[in-house]
């Protein structure tokens, strides 16, 4: 059967992610040491297994309501209160998710019709566009430089607005630059965005991962932007639950109710014995949080000095668990740098332009593992910096 | 957690690591770094630096074994004195005081089981204030100061999003 006529044009039309394809090159080559994850290397706290497991043993399998446990989202809510002073109603405001991503992908189905525009910053996490493009919307990605910390500022955000932009994606801390958007740096970007009709859909997976003392922001506490903002979280990077598979959405209700319509045919509800540990997670973890952000902070300031001791320059990530140094001063695109890497030294770091064309001459690197496998890492990546007499 | 917890914790993942490393990740100097560790020498709290070792892997004969010791406590010292004489044995390597049906629990090395054997009927039994020994031999180690004997499979996947 010739399936290519068969199956839909605009899903064949789509590549694998980047991500995945250096997947597959990297785990052809024998003993691999990898800083390619972008998942924590702790367990999910003890307590969150310790529930679900309670959860299990009382036979509660049952499907949840669509938008999740009332006691969860009751707990979501008191958690984003906590967090950012904004009272999301727990019955109408906030769903609970399949991940972060399906947030994502509910947030982008409800609000895009076809031909509408949705910028995307770049580099960043690399699911957006191809959602865009499944719903008939124009991805439009707006470049983020080094020069500007791998900030979105408002120049060019303004740059890219036309009367078609239905909505912008905003992924910060950002997987993988490591950028944040502080508090005055959002205050501009709301300052375009103020009197317009465009969405915010502020994708804060690694809101808890922000490091120095200012605590992350969300530009939902910006003046005027709680009525345009969707926000995205999730347990699985600050509570180190990927597998999980839960997220949440908070928004106002009338989008939310769209999201839920979507989320209802789609999944049903997010997986119970998940929603069950997740109340836990809230209740009990915060100090989960701090200890594995402390962790992270200092394997952070190890890996940028041990980079930039490498000769490449870096730029110092203030959130999430990459750094993202540049390798143009080696001569080679991302893709050889990367693929030379693992196969002649054994080391997978993932190429920039996975993330966005313009992640092009940059490498993220993961320091989302043990010290000493760092070290290892690093030193291997010094011996190969130097056979290829860079 | 204040920048000497910091620093214990890094050190009992990895003693070798440099005070330039410590600096760089706690982000102070490189001298305040050197200062907290030697004050954390002199106060007593780091008492030493060695190498965790897989002695079987050396010697195939090789035995480690958990010895009860019952003692009677004496007027003057209470258990100290038996303790540390046991302690001051090359091959002991670890004594501790212990709640429960017996007082001391000593840990020692040797280089096959007859060593061992003639180590406790001949030194340690024999000594005044100690009144039984019951002696457990050690099959396999998988863990010892905070490392596993085994590599740690990481069972995330290679790449991932």
């Amino acid at each position: 059967m010739d399936y290519s006529n068969i199956l839909s044009k605009k899903v064949q039309a789509l590549e694998f992610s980047g991500i995945r394809k250096f997947f597959d090159i990297a785990a052809s080559v024998k003993d691999v040491i990898s800083l390619s994850v972008g998942e924590p290397d702790f367990k999910s706290p003890w307590e969150v297994r310790k529930e679900a497991v309670r959860i299990l043993e009382q036979g509660r399998t049952a499907y949840t309501a669509n938008a999740g446990l009332a006691e969860l989202r009751q707990a979501i809510s008191d958690y984003l209160y906590k967090r950012s002073s904004i009272r999301y109603d727990a019955s109408e405001q906030i769903i609970v998710t399949v991940g972060g991503s399906e947030a994502i992908d509910l947030s982008l189905r409800a609000l895009i019709d076809t031909g509408d525009e949705v910028l995307i910053p770049q580099p960043s996490f690399v699911c957006y566009a191809p959602i865009v493009k499944l719903v008939n919307g124009v991805a439009v990605p707006i470049e983020t430089k080094a020069e500007d910390n791998f900030k979105l500022t408002a120049k060019a955000l303004k740059e890219h607005i036309t009367p078609k932009t239905k909505a912008l994606v905003l992924p910060f801390p950002n997987n993988p630059t490591g950028a944040v958007m502080r508090k005055n740096d959002l205050e501009e970007i709301a300052a375009v965005l103020r009197d317009t009709n465009i969405i915010v859909i502020s994708d804060e997976i690694y809101s808890e991962l922000t490091y120095g003392n200012e605590r992350h922001i969300s530009i939902s506490q910006i003046d005027g932007m709680e009525e345009r903002t969707v926000v995205i979280n999730g347990f699985s990077k600050a509570f180190a639950m990927t597998g999980w598979r839960l997220g949440f959405a908070a928004a106002p209700k009338e989008i939310i109710l769209q999201m839920l319509k979507i989320h209802q045919y789609a999944i049903m509800s997010s997986p119970t014995v998940s929603q069950f540990a997740a109340i836990t997670a809230l209740n009990e973890c915060e100090k989960d949080i701090e200890y594995m952000r402390g962790e992270y902070d200092m394997r952070r300031r190890l890996i940028v000095d041990g980079v930039r001791e490498l000769g490449l320059e870096c730029f110092e990530p203030e959130g999430a668990f990459y750094i993202f140094p540049s390798i143009k001063s080696t001569g080679m695109t991302s893709q050889e740098f990367c693929e030379k890497l693992v196969q002649t030294h054994k080391v997978a770091v993932v190429p920039g332009d996975a993330f966005g064309a313009c992640g092009e001459g940059y490498i993220r690197i993961s320091y989302a593992y043990s010290l000493e496998h760092i070290m290892t890492a690093l030193e291997r990546m010094r011996q190969f910096l130097k056979d290829i007499g860079a | 957690m204040t920048d000497k917890e910091r620093i214990i914790n890094i050190l009992r993942q990895d003693a070798r690591i440099s005070n330039e490393k410590i600096a760089v990740m706690l982000n102070i100097t490189v001298d305040e770094a050197a200062k907290m560790i030697s004050e954390l020498e002199d106060e007593g709290i780091i008492i030493g630096y060695t190498a965790i070792t897989n002695d079987e892997k050396m010697d195939k004969n090789f035995v480690c074994a958990l010895i009860d010791v019952k003692v009677s406590p004496q007027v003057s010292c209470g258990y100290d004195g038996v303790a540390m004489k046991i302690a001051a044995y090359r091959e002991v390597s670890s004594v501790y005081l212990m709640s429960g049906g017996y007082d001391l629990s000593v840990t020692i090395k040797g280089r096959n089981l007859r060593e061992v054997a003639m180590f406790v009927t001949e030194r340690l039994a024999p000594l005044d204030g100690v009144i039984s020994t019951t002696t457990h031999f050690i099959l396999h180690r998988y863990k010892e100061k905070d490392k596993m004997f085994t590599r740690n499979t990481d069972e995330r996947s290679l790449v991932s999003p």
